[in-house]
């Protein structure tokens, strides 16, 4: 357990001292959230949908910790290019633990950046309808933090050096991501991309976070929990696996 | 304390001509208590036999025993006996001296009371206390080398392992850090097991030696016994009567990459 909360203070730790990286990566969701979120409000607004800002909040929140949490269990390459992968592998306790640490640190500094994101998101202008709701809104941040830092850390230890990390943002993240329906609403989509969207665990997790923001959910709570707890033991098993035949 | 019977490691399909052996036999004894060194040229298998020895790697054939366990069957047993330094760096730059240390303790599963009072013992030892606050990344070389040393001794191990440690090191510190070495295995018996590119270095610290090149020990016994086997009148001309002359860079890296290609076409596997 000792070995677990050690690795994971870890992980705190080095989140807590990149003050720059976290305004850094606040950044990103404040972009979206401003120019889209005004940019496309007329729109919104006009084909009776409501505040496209209240719409997309939720959507941006989820990014916030797809993207700290699936870099997070990525950092494993940088430990591995420092050298410090080496001292935790050596060292006399089951690589299991070292990944449970690991990936459940990286789930918790996702948890604190989508908090952040959403007091910047409240700051613009957005209001949760229901605040009650608020408690099911950050289990959903956690589950989506879980579900991708243990997937995270699976690509992390599969990949030898940052060559490949450009493959993996542009094939796998942005496209998690564009079709997550973070950015639209999943109702009345082409067949195709209803198909591609339901195959998305992200779009569960916004699915849910909008349910607990403002209402709107496409497939109901049940669905989304289930699905998302479904695929966080599933990208564990699969992390733990693929870390534990990390060679030097 | 390490045990090593016909100890063989090939990269690649032993079977394809391709296949590189990188150890060849080799069999060593070093008991316990005692300084050994390690010694070929680039590229002659000291840090595969190193990784061999700690778990990192498992052989092609032959035995190994750390304190009489096989690393393949009890790693985790072996790892609590023997720390190491690695040839490249392996600490967090972004956590301070002291939580470096820490952490090593919390892995090593040393108990809270003595890892507090050994953390203080091995900074003040390798004279990095005063800067135990500091985040490692500020460190220089050096500092960092000695940082690695004592935290490779904070479990109290009965091994430890030096794959060249002075790399890239002043004159001074390698002094300091080779006179910290002796002082540890005098006070607290560790048996030390280090290679070097530095014949000198070896030559002092080191009671005995073994000369390692393409894979197989070519000598070993004490550094007199080896002047005298090749009538050099040091270890370095020993070391190049042994090992010839030419440089052996590029047929390092040809085996590295050749490695590299083993690994990637056989999914990783060992």
């Amino acid at each position: 357990m000792n070995v677990i909360y050690v690795l994971w203070l870890r992980e705190i730790k080095r989140y807590l001292r990149s003050r720059a990286q976290i305004i850094g990566s606040l950044a990103q969701p404040l972009l979206y959230l401003l120019v889209l979120g005004f940019g496309f409000g007329a729109v919104f607004q006009q084909a009776g949908q409501g505040s496209y800002l209240q719409f997309v909040a939720p959507g941006v929140i989820a990014m916030g910790v797809l993207f700290t949490s699936i870099f997070s269990g990525i950092g494993l390459l940088w430990d591995r290019q420092f050298g410090f992968l080496k001292e935790t592998l050596v060292a006399p306790v089951p690589r299991l633990q070292i990944m449970a640490g690991r990936t459940l640190g990286g789930a918790t500094i996702a948890l604190i950046q989508g908090s952040l994101v959403l007091v910047v998101c409240m700051l613009v202008g957005f209001r949760p309808e229901n605040w009650a709701a608020v408690p099911i809104a950050l289990m959903f941040m956690a589950l989506i933090a879980v579900v991708f830092a243990a997937l995270g850390t699976a690509i992390g230890s599969t990949l030898k050096d940052m060559q490949g990390f450009q493959l993996i943002m542009n094939f796998l993240i942005m496209p998690i991501f564009f079709l997550s329906g973070a950015l639209f609403p999943l109702s009345n989509l082409p067949t195709a991309l209803t198909v591609a969207t339901r195959l998305d665990p992200l779009a569960y997790g916004v699915d849910g976070l909008r349910g607990a923001f403002i209402g709107i959910s496409t497939m109901g709570f049940g669905v989304d929990i289930s699905v998302l707890a479904v695929l966080s033991a599933l990208f564990l098993v699969l992390g733990a696996w693929a870390f534990s035949r990390i060679q030097l | 304390m390490i045990e090593a019977q016909g100890l063989s490691k090939v990269f690649g399909d032993p079977k394809s001509d391709k296949a590189v052996r990188a150890v060849d036999d080799v069999s060593f004894t070093v008991k316990g208590g005692e300084i050994f060194a390690f010694l070929g040229p680039n590229g002659a298998g000291k840090t595969t036999t190193i990784q061999m020895l700690t778990t990192l790697l498992r052989p092609t054939s032959g035995t190994v025993r750390i304190d009489g366990l096989d690393p393949g069957e009890k790693p985790l047993e072996v790892r609590k006996r023997f720390g190491i330094v690695f040839q490249d760096p392996s600490l967090d730059g972004e956590l301070t001296a002291y939580e470096n240390m820490e952490l090593h303790g919390v892995l090593y599963h040393v108990p809270r009371k003595v890892r507090a009072e050994r953390i203080e013992l091995l900074l003040k030892l390798f004279e990095l206390w005063d800067r135990r606050d500091s985040l490692v990344k500020t460190f220089s070389g050096g500092m960092r080398r000695r940082l690695e040393i004592s935290r490779g001794l904070l479990h109290t191990p009965k091994i430890l392992f030096l794959d060249e440690p002075t790399l890239g090191l002043d004159p001074q510190s390698r002094n300091q850090l080779w006179t910290h070495v002796k002082h540890l295995n005098t006070t607290e018996g560790v048996t030390v097991f280090l290679t070097t590119h530095y014949m000198d270095e070896a030559e002092k610290a080191a009671q005995r030696v073994a000369i390692i090149d393409h894979g197989r020990i070519v000598a070993q016994g004490t550094a007199d016994e080896l002047k005298q086997q090749t009538g050099a009148d040091s270890l370095e001309g020993a070391f190049l009567k042994l090992t010839g002359t030419t440089i052996r860079d590029e047929r390092s890296s040809a085996a590295d990459a050749m490695r590299q290609m083993a690994k990637m076409w056989q999914g990783g596997r060992r």
